[in-house]
């Protein structure tokens, strides 16, 4: 990637990394409300630390506003959102369709995961769709893209460009094969991936020494998911009921040994730590980092990590249109 | 029961597999949809595949390449692989009791020398329309390998093939 790099997308995200620089990317998430300034509120304070903000789809199954919906908001203000799709909630019909609506609202980013169960989330009642896996999602995405046509083979008029990614999970079982699946992701049209939170950074390191054997971080960008914990508490609380969320007992207890009162700043401590050691990983190109409702936490994460300013910033105007959008929609009633 | 007697024997599936295949296409003149021809199929796939495989009829066949574990058993009826909530002991993010199909799937295919390899393979999103048919009939008539018009396989990761059966020594 050291000569002059080509943009397959007009995405920002692209440009940072294909550019070489170590990006960082964040998540908003979602309101449960239909107030757009619940979405500006959070998106404001991302928008100056990072370089891209995931639209979470229904995180952790449980209903809030949809990521598509977030993504609209965001493009209007001109922020760079990435949109999350879960394998979960939609079948085929409803994913190439929702691609070509955010493409026409400028978005520009997108990521595709399997997405946490029905089970799982506020409505376990609800029927599982699972129509595609996310490694056919993003096949499908990639010919949309590259080729100009449906699954059905129908011709798009105007392909969504967007710059495709993936998640990866390092941190559980099959140990073996993760590697591989990402190998597969790549093939698929994987163009940048975004892990699980990382508090394991040896297993980390050895997941990377097998990705770089094959020689697949040359062929996509890894950004590391980073987070804080919050207290000892919530260390147990997440490790236990997040799917997918692997803590090593060795972090539990440095927070379990700290006093009560400390345990936020320790956390913090702890995922710029971790930042600062997957930053020095030869393949790694980015951290993703991810706070529950706790925008600010991010941006002094970020900040204290050493990760400001953010490149390409020009034309990039943080200020909200929220309100007078707002008041010319209740004006005109 | 029987289940978990025969994955046992993974390497041993594959050569009932290439049988199944040679002895199903005996019938091929006979191996037609519809009727009543094709429900005896589903039937007798169902009292076959169902105690050895938890076979959902699901019409695409693709054992052979999943490690002989039916990928209709994961909940999340995942084609290509495990989902990122696979617990630390190996087991199922919505059934904390059972084993994860992939991590099983894995294991087999480590221990299957001829088709363990087509985990790698992108599978093709399933096509549901298939639903209780008889995947030997769709198979013997081609139905089950028409992809959508607008899917590109790509089969490239098939190049790591070398990694994949070195993989459980480099991880000790």
């Amino acid at each position: 990637m050291s000569e002059k790099p080509i943009f397959r997308t007009e995405s920002r995200l692209e440009r940072v990394l294909r550019n070489g620089r170590f990006a960082v990317t964040s998540e908003l998430n979602p309101p449960d409300s239909a107030d757009p300034e619940d979405v500006y509120r959070a998106a404001i304070v991302l928008s100056q630390v990072c370089d891209g903000i995931n639209a979470v789809d229904a995180s952790g199954a449980n209903v809030h506003m949809s990521s598509v919906g977030i993504c609209a908001l965001l493009t209007r203000a001109g922020y760079e959102p990435v949109y999350q799709v879960a394998a979960r909630d939609r079948n085929r019909i409803a994913i190439q369709g929702d691609l070509l609506g955010a493409a026409a609202m400028g978005v520009r980013n997108v990521l595709f995961i399997t997405g946490d169960d029905v089970s799982n989330g506020d409505q376990p009642q609800a029927k599982r769709v699972f129509d595609m896996d996310s490694i056919q999602m993003l096949r499908m995405a990639r010919i949309m893209r590259d080729e100009g046509m449906f699954l059905s083979g129908r011709k798009i008029t105007k392909p969504p460009r967007l710059f495709i990614g993936a998640a990866a999970n390092p941190f559980v079982p099959p140990y073996e094969w993760r590697p591989l699946r990402l190998a597969k992701k790549i093939a698929a049209g994987a163009e940048f991936v975004q892990t699980q939170y990382c508090f394991d950074v040896p297993r980390f390191e050895t997941y990377m020494q097998r990705v770089r054997d094959m020689g697949l971080h040359e062929k996509i960008f890894i950004l590391v998911g980073v987070g804080p914990l919050r207290s000892a508490r919530g260390a147990e609380f997440m490790r236990s009921k997040v799917p997918g969320v692997v803590i090593p007992d060795a972090i539990v207890d440095r927070l379990k040994k700290t006093p009560k009162k400390k345990q936020k700043d320790e956390g913090k401590k702890i995922a710029i730590e971790i930042i600062q050691q997957v930053k020095e990983i030869e393949g790694v190109a980015g951290v993703h980092v991810m706070a529950y409702r706790q925008e600010e936490l991010v941006a002094e994460i970020i900040e204290e990590a050493g990760l400001l300013p953010r490149p390409y910033r020009k034309g990039v105007t943080p200020a909200p249109i929220p309100t007078h959008a707002r008041q010319e929609v209740v004006g005109s009633q | 029961m029987i289940h978990d007697f025969v994955h046992r024997y993974p390497h041993l599936l594959e050569v009932v597999y290439d049988f199944t295949v040679w002895f199903v296409s005996l019938f091929k003149r006979w191996l037609k949809p519809g009727g009543v021809r094709e429900r005896f199929f589903v039937w007798f796939e169902k009292i076959t595949k169902g105690p050895m495989f938890h076979c959902h009829t699901c019409g695409q066949c693709v054992l052979h390449s999943t490690g002989m574990m039916c990928p209709m058993e994961c909940p999340k009826n995942l084609r290509d692989g495990p989902c990122g909530g696979v617990r630390t002991n190996g087991h199922c993010e919505v059934k904390p009791e059972m084993r994860c199909v992939w991590v099983r799937a894995w294991e087999n295919a480590q221990r299957m020398p001829t088709y363990g390899h087509e985990l790698l393979m992108i599978l093709p999103p399933h096509n549901w329309a298939l639903t209780d048919t008889s995947s030997w009939i769709n198979m013997m008539t081609g139905i089950d390998q028409e992809n959508p018009k607008g899917w590109l396989p790509n089969h490239d990761p098939l190049t790591l093939k070398p990694y994949f059966y070195r993989a459980k020594e480099a991880s000790e």
